[in-house]
């Protein structure tokens, strides 16, 4: 579903970058974790061309990404992005910002419109908050809007990039309940976080990444209980002090 | 102080006024488009469209506008383009308002922060749907105090456009002195005049600030 191939990017002198492969398969569940810095939002952004690469190769569902602005603009339309600071548009109401992609992107009807929306607000739990404004909404529910937002494009995969660290912890619980449960319906996701009980119950794999490459990846059981490199273990046993 | 005498040639000051009503009226909307195009423009990538706007907004903003006016009026007959009075002062009041109002559009643009053009992009919205659907209405509120405000010194600033005989209020004002010799009676009638516009829109924008403060 997702090929990088050897993606190289930096901004000015600093490489982020350096090389990285990545191929997630569809329906396949893959959590990036490592130290801040190590590029693991960067390489997130690179998938929908929201940051630019400076080589290397990027395959979405077989086609190559080019910098065509309507072939980015098409890929985006098929790829959800789930931000850390949410990005909800403050001057529309939960429903439509939900309903502009479908409205402008997918030109859809207004009815089925209003159908995408109430299925997908049910889908989150916020279906009585429909005509709210974000403002009027705790993080966590504002953090379920942003990610009902992204499926009512109704993509082939999503991103979710470090989707819990702006919210107070009481709130951390049911955002990762509802991408439990798009893990489950089959969605192929990709997401950087720092929630390892989250990481080790839902991926497929996990991804390790330090200084702008793949350190070593594998299934949570083998990266959580008996990882390879040293840098593995002794980030996993700073991220366990904290918590 | 005698304002009698005011009230005899209260034509040719109601006259004056009416003319500074309708060329700040004009010069607001044709300067508005102007600016508004010119601050979209600053904000885009394209490095090549941002110089030119960078220069315009820079010259007119960076000279007072009694040169422009000169430049244009008395200036570009020289060169051989013969402009009448009106078009001269409606062609100069328009750029010279419209650079200000370019810094005020880019400003409010860029207050307008990344997240936001990237969340519109994720969904993939065209740059012109999101400029019209995201960025332009969230920009509005940070942009429509300082622009209602920038209309106010436009109002005032039309005064000058009496030195090259413009017949607005001040220049009527002044035709009024010479036949009565009753400056003080005379400037003051035509400040309150200004004041009479100017006050209610200063009111307005600090409604809209007021307004924007709690939302």
């Amino acid at each position: 579903m997702i090929e990088l191939s050897n993606i190289v990017k930096s901004f000015g002198k600093q490489t982020i970058l350096h090389n990285v492969s990545l191929s997630v398969k569809k329906g396949e569940v893959v959590v990036i974790i490592g130290p801040s810095g190590a590029g693991k939002s960067t390489l997130l952004r690179c998938i929908n061309k929201l940051e630019d690469i400076d080589s290397g190769e990027i395959v979405i569902d077989g086609e190559r990404l080019t910098r065509d602005k309507k072939q980015i603009r098409k890929l985006r339309a098929e790829v959800g992005m789930v931000f850390q600071q949410f990005n909800l548009f403050p001057h529309l109401t939960a429903r439509d910002n939900i309903a502009l992609g479908p409205t402008y992107t997918l030109k859809q009807g207004k009815a089925n419109i209003d159908k995408i929306v109430d299925d997908i607000l049910f889908k989150v739990g916020l279906l009585e908050k429909k005509m709210s404004y974000p403002g009027q909404l705790s993080g966590g529910q504002q953090q379920r809007i942003a990610i009902a937002r992204a499926l009512a494009m109704q993509p082939k995969a999503m991103l979710f990039d470090e989707p819990t660290s702006a919210l107070d912890p009481e709130l951390v619980g049911e955002v990762l309940n509802v991408m439990r449960d798009l893990a489950k319906d089959g969605m192929t996701m990709v997401c950087v976080t720092h929630e390892m009980k989250f990481a080790r119950e839902v991926a497929d794999r996990v991804i390790v990444m330090v200084d702008g490459r793949i350190l070593e990846e594998g299934t949570p059981e083998t990266i959580f209980t008996n990882p390879r490199e040293e840098r593995t273990q002794s980030f996993l046993r700073s991220i366990l002090q904290k918590n | 102080m005698d304002f009698h005498i005011v009230w005899v040639y209260r034509h040719l000051i109601l006259q004056g006024f009416l003319v500074t009503v309708e060329i700040s009226a004009m010069t607001i909307v044709t300067s508005t488009i102007v600016g508004l195009i010119a601050g979209l423009l600053k904000t885009s990538k394209h490095k090549w469209l941002i110089s030119p706007i960078i220069a315009y907004v820079e010259i007119f903003r960076g000279s007072p506008v009694l040169i422009q006016l000169f430049m244009v009026y008395f200036g570009l007959p020289y060169l051989g383009v013969s402009i009448s009075m009106f078009n001269a002062v409606l062609l100069v009041f328009t750029l010279y308002s419209g650079a200000y109002i370019a810094e005020i559009v880019r400003a409010g643009i860029e207050s307008i922060s990344n997240g936001q053009r990237e969340a519109a992009m994720t969904i993939g919205l065209t740059y012109s749907q999101m400029m019209r659907k995201i960025i332009l209405p969230q920009a509005l509120r940070v942009i429509l105090p300082p622009l209602f405000g920038w209309y106010i010194s436009l109002l005032k600033d039309t005064s000058i456009a009496s030195v090259i005989g413009y017949t607005e209020m001040v220049f009527q004002g002044q035709n009024v002195i010479n036949m009565t010799d009753r400056p003080f009676e005379v400037y003051l009638t035509v400040a309150a005049l200004y004041f009479i516009i100017s006050y209610p829109l200063s009111k307005f924008v600090d409604w809209m600030e007021r307004r924007r403060a709690y939302a």
